[in-house]
Formats: structure tokens, C-alpha cells, sequence
């Protein structure tokens, strides 16, 4: 199941990558319905590349807002190229996508 | 000359080992994910777990971030630094229950320029920190928060 959305556009030699994922971003602080908190899970390391080259790399902690945003450019990259997103969670689970640069 | 050639070998060996190492252990303690400054309870205590210490303040690193944040759950901010050789960018959220929000690396060729959301607490200070060139610099700026977005 894919999580990420992504929209990266090539211009002028570089590539702008805006991502989001659609992620509750528990914190382990908020209480449920039951009056119990909630287990936190959130996405702690995310990594995109492209080409086969890293190209991002994140550490994430609880206060990242739920449905995570990343915005960042790297240098290549080109229309009809694809990245590559790994990413895992503070549960344990992991998961890797991909992303068409336009 | 036949001693002058042994030290100079020994010399060139220990060089390379320590070379490889340097180029090695930096990479591997950047890319794991820091369990202690995430789970620090204080801004330095985060500070110092992630990178050994305060940072000194700098101009050349940019933290944009509203003055006024209505909804302290959804945050938008955005830091960029044109300082040369930045290895990381982390933000800290100094009265949140873990200051630690996020840390980004920067590979070579990647632009020290990222945009995220973040959480908040209450009105308190936003650190963003840049480690480049193995010095640590920052920027600060206070964020006013309407209605907090930790929980309740």
C-alpha cells in the first residue's frame, strides 16, 4: 500500500521533490476514546533515491505533524525518471515505492 | 634509507586505516536514527545526544516560520542554509515534550533546503540547526501558538 504522494518536477538540472504521506503520526501522548493513550507509531527514517544515489535522508520524531510534508531539490534528474522511497516505522514495518519525476 | 622507507610505509598504512575509518563511522552515525536526542525530554539534552553540544547562532542559516501559528497541530516551516558542506539539518521545538522534531541529512548534491510541517505544543522558540563542515550553527525564532496540537 502506498502512503507517499509525490510530485517532483525536473527544471534547470535539478529535481523538486514535494512528498506527503498519509500517516496519523501517533505521538503516544494523546488519549483514545477509552481513556487510554494511544500507542505511539510514527515514521521515523525516510530515504529517497534516485539512480540509484541517495538523494534524501530524514530522521523523524513525534512532533512531525500528522500526514508528513518533506519539500526538498537535489541536483539531476531528469522528465520520465523515477525515485525510489524507503521508509520505515517506529512499529517495525517498512515499506519501499516509487515516484515518476515529471 | 632502508629505516627512513619502514616509518614512511607504517606511516602511509595507519594514515589510510584512520582515512577509512573517518570516512566510514561518520556516515553510519548520521544515518541511524538517534533513539536518546529523540527521546530527550529538554531542548539540551536533545542538543547533546545530537550533536555533542549548543550550536552558535548564525546568519547563514534561514528558518522561516510564522509568527503566529493558529493551529499548533499543522506548523509549516522551512530552513535553508548557504553555509558550504552542510552534513544535516535537524529542527528543535524547544517546549514540546521531545524537542528533537526532525533531522534531515544532505547528501552531495542535495540543496540544504527543506520544507515540513511540525507539531506544537505551545508558544515557544523553533531551533533550526545546520552541521557543516563539523561546526554546528543555528537560528531561532518564536512561534506563537493559538490552539496547541500535542494530544488532549
Amino acid at each position: 500500500m502506498a502512503i507517499f504522494r509525490v510530485k517532483a518536477k525536473a527544471k534547470g538540472g535539478k529535481t523538486d521533490v514535494k512528498m506527503m504521506a498519509k500517516h496519523d503520526m501517533e505521538t503516544g501522548l494523546r488519549k483514545g476514546k477509552d481513556g487510554n493513550l494511544i500507542p505511539s507509531k510514527f515514521l521515523d527514517t525516510i530515504m529517497v533515491s534516485h539512480a540509484g544515489k541517495t538523494v534524501f535522508e530524514a530522521n523523524l520524531g513525534t512532533a512531525v505533524s500528522k500526514n508528513p510534508y518533506l519539500a526538498f531539490e537535489f541536483e539531476g534528474g531528469a522528465a520520465g525518471d523515477t525515485i525510489e522511497i524507503s521508509w520505515t516505522e517506529s512499529s517495525g514495518t517498512s515499506g519501499t515505492e516509487s515516484g515518476d519525476i515529471k | 634509507m632502508s629505516m627512513n622507507r619502514r616509518t614512511v610505509v607504517k606511516a602511509i598504512a595507519a594514515g589510510g586505516a584512520l582515512m577509512g575509518l573517518g570516512a566510514l563511522m561518520p556516515r553510519v552515525a548520521l544515518a541511524a536514527w538517534n533513539k536518546d536526542a529523540f527521546a530527550a525530554k529538554d531542548q539540551m539534552g536533545a542538543m547533546n545526544a545530537l550533536y555533542g553540544g549548543t550550536a552558535e547562532a548564525s546568519a547563514n542559516v534561514m528558518l522561516k516560520a510564522p509568527a503566529i501559528a493558529e493551529n499548533g497541530a499543522v506548523v509549516p516551516l522551512s530552513v535553508s542554509s548557504d553555509l558550504a558542506d552542510v552534513e544535516s539539518v535537524a529542527i528543535f521545538i524547544e517546549n514540546n515534550p521531545t524537542p528533537l522534531a526532525c533531522q534531515f541529512m544532505v547528501p552531495a548534491g542535495t540543496t540544504a533546503d527543506f520544507s515540513t510541517r511540525v507539531r506544537m505544543g505551545k508558544t515557544t522558540n523553533v531551533t533550526a540547526v545546520v552541521k557543516a563542515g563539523g561546526k554546528t550553527y543555528s537560528a531561532t525564532s518564536e512561534v506563537k501558538v493559538t490552539i496547541g496540537g500535542c494530544g488532549g
